[in-house]
């Protein structure tokens, strides 16, 4: 028989993933779910919600507030209620880390840097322009150009004995020069390590790092290796919470919690 | 799905009075330019165009045209004409949208004004390069084009303290253009015409700063968005009657506003200052997104940089070489920071928006660290939105909104 306590939903429509976590009444997660979001975001998060509850063994009947964030926020029709996804990645982040923290988050589409004080306030945010570079769309533009799997990236890039550097940040500039070194005979680990040194330097030049500074995003969740060799570049132990790619979702359903209990 | 609410704009009463007058004065260039009865000169908007008109001429500011070009959303087509002219995607997309439609033989005074089929052709074109190089290399692109004099004044850069070399260098660069447009006006000089053109320059200047100012009002009056409209008499007809007249007119709308308290966002929350050019062909959409979260952006250097507080009719010369240096835009960093600062306590601001456009770097006062050196001094927080004035190729919409949207979800955590 199911829990019949109340849930609270929080829905990332990201632009390649949608995300959903759902907490219960003591924040706690226990159910969650990603699943592409194509071009229906309504039907994606509907699967991804879906899923979810599925595996919170509840109903959608028992979800008690639910809040849209990303990309995709205000295109569904499961919430009237949304915030950006640089207040829910803050939120979902300040709750694995209650700290003064610099979140680094490398979405899909977009990166972004968030500085949080010690009691979770935000300070600033940088999000990259216009631009791909040091995304995710980077990188699955490169394995298109390797023909190489976007899974197999990151274990590729462990195998480095001698890392290939790329002089440009631009994706279709990285692509000419990937080209370049495979003419070369440079050995894929070494170009696919150079890859993710790129997105590491696209990233440290959005904006400076406080002390504790914390890794999330769907590239993170995929690619451990990528934080292994940032915490190498800035000499420090970078903290990466359970669920990387979750925590938009997650922050999204601690505030549906937090309006639920201003406007019960 | 989250319905955006929708916005319910005040309009200003003024604007009917003020399309009568813009219209008034094209239909004026126009007909001098098809019939050759007045001489025609083109000017930067912060140039010398009192000394125009004390000579006699009808002025049409490129600078206004290339906003319009921008604000109808013809501007990203234009600009690659330009471009593959040889003029780079990477500088002032004024000059690559003016010189495109130019190109095409397009403008948006057609649609505006039925009958206008091209911009008022020039007899001499006058530059002043106190904004930026590119006006001295538009106009030079012109000159050749329509085979005119192309006479200009050279503004210092970077200046810190407006001093006594800076307004004897830049008055007698004034004064040395007298003879030159003298032979081409066929009028001779006179400096109580000067003064005359000067003088309502002046009232011009001191009432459009009035109208500005009302946005220090709890709440404000007037939005930025309303105030790069209407800041067309103040570019295009300061040293006419006409231009006082109407900042007269709507400084009367505007004040009756405050005494009834009209809020020009209604609801205001959080007062904004922009910095940096409009985003001319996402007014709208700009406007609506600040004004649904009940923000209103208010006040904004761009606006302020047609304030000549300066300008004296007892010295004219030496008052407009003041004026026109002493200008934001010329100035150096700390000088723009001092600047800001007070404007920040002027108008109660609860955050500032940078525009970093792309193809105006003069305009972009983000790019040296202003924006974490005031928030380091005033505590006011900043948000940078990447785009640009013309050019909506390098405009991200989703971005913008997510970011804008994001920064006001930090002001109401405060």
């Amino acid at each position: 028989m199911k829990d019949s306590q109340p849930v609270f939903a929080g829905i990332d429509v990201g632009a390649s993933r949608t995300k959903v976590v759902i907490l219960d009444r003591e924040q706690q997660i226990i159910g969650r779910a990603v699943v592409k979001s194509g071009t229906d975001f309504e039907a994606a998060s509907h699967q991804c919600l879906t899923l979810a509850l599925d595996m919170a063994d509840r109903t959608a009947g028992q979800i008690a507030k639910a809040m849209t964030t990303g990309y995709g926020r205000k295109n569904v029709a499961i919430s009237q209620e949304s915030k950006t996804e640089i207040s829910c990645h803050a939120r979902g982040c300040y709750y694995y880390f209650p700290r003064p923290i610099t979140i680094i988050d490398i979405g899909g589409q977009d990166n972004k840097i968030i500085k949080l004080d010690e009691s979770g306030k935000r300070l600033s945010f940088k999000m990259n322009r216009k631009c791909a570079a040091g995304t995710g769309a980077f990188l699955e533009e490169m394995s298109a150009r390797l023909d190489i799997p976007i899974e197999d990236l990151d274990g590729l890039a462990r195998q480095s004995l001698n890392m290939v550097e790329l002089g440009s940040f631009c994706t279709v500039f990285s692509a000419t020069e990937v080209l370049e070194k495979i003419r070369q005979g440079k050995k894929v680990p070494d170009i696919v390590k150079g890859l993710f040194f790129s997105v590491i330097k696209r990233v440290m030049e959005m904006d400076s790092l406080s002390e504790h500074v914390v890794m999330t995003g769907g590239v993170v969740a995929h690619n451990a290796f990528l934080v292994l060799m940032t915490e190498e570049m800035i000499g420090r132990r970078i903290l990466v919470p359970e669920y990387p790619q979750l925590t938009g979702a997650l922050g999204a359903a601690l505030y549906a919690i937090e309006n639920k209990r201003l406007n019960p | 799905m989250a319905e955006e609410k929708k916005v319910v704009r005040k309009k200003i009463e003024a604007t009917i009075q003020m399309n009568r007058y813009m219209s008034d004065y094209f239909y004026e260039l126009n007909e001098a330019d098809k019939t050759r009865s007045r001489k025609i000169a083109w000017c930067t908007s912060v140039g010398p165009a009192e000394i125009l008109r004390a000579l006699g001429f009808l002025v049409h500011f490129p600078e206004n045209h290339g906003a319009m070009l921008g604000a109808t959303r013809m501007s990203t087509d234009m600009i690659p004409i330009a471009n593959a002219s040889g003029y780079s995607p990477e500088i002032c997309s004024y000059l690559t949208a003016d010189v495109g439609a130019h190109m095409k033989g397009v403008t948006p005074l057609s649609k505006a004004y039925p009958g206008i089929d091209r911009v008022a052709r020039p007899d001499v074109l006058v530059y002043n390069t106190n904004q930026c190089r590119d006006v001295q290399d538009w106009f030079a692109w012109y000159a050749a084009e329509f085979k005119v004099p192309l006479i200009g004044i050279h503004t210092h850069r970077g200046v810190k303290d407006v001093g006594d070399a800076h307004v004897a260098s830049i008055a007698s660069q004034m004064k040395a253009l007298i003879p030159r447009l003298e032979a081409i006006s066929g009028n001779k000089f006179d400096m109580d015409k000067l003064r005359h053109v000067l003088a309502l320059s002046r009232e011009c200047s001191n009432l459009w700063k009035k109208v500005l100012d009302t946005a220090s009002a709890k709440p404000s009056p007037i939005t930025f968005f309303d105030g790069t409209i209407h800041m067309g008499p103040a570019v295009v007809l300061r040293g006419t009657q006409t231009a006082v007249d109407y900042y007269n007119l709507l400084l009367a709308e505007l004040e009756t506003r405050i005494q009834n308290k009209v809020a020009a966002v209604e609801g205001e929350r959080f007062r904004l200052y922009w910095d940096g050019m409009p985003m001319w062909g996402r007014l709208r959409d700009h406007s609506d997104l600040f004004a649904r979260a009940g923000v209103n952006v208010l006040a904004s250097t761009y606006c302020n940089s047609w304030i000549f507080s300066a300008f004296d009719p007892e010295d004219p010369f030496n008052s407009m070489a003041r004026a026109y240096t002493e200008l934001f835009i010329v100035r150096a960093d700390d000088a723009k920071e001092a600047y800001i600062r007070r404007m920040l306590e002027f108008f109660k601001v609860d955050g500032i928006i940078y525009h970093d456009a792309k193809t105006c770097p003069n305009n972009s006062n983000c790019r040296y660290g202003m924006p974490q050196r005031l928030e380091a001094l005033t505590g006011v927080p900043s948000l940078t939105i990447n785009g640009d004035l013309n050019d909506l190729r390098l405009v991200s919409d989703e971005q913008t909104k997510t970011n804008v949207e994001a920064f006001i979800e930090q002001l109401e955590e405060k």
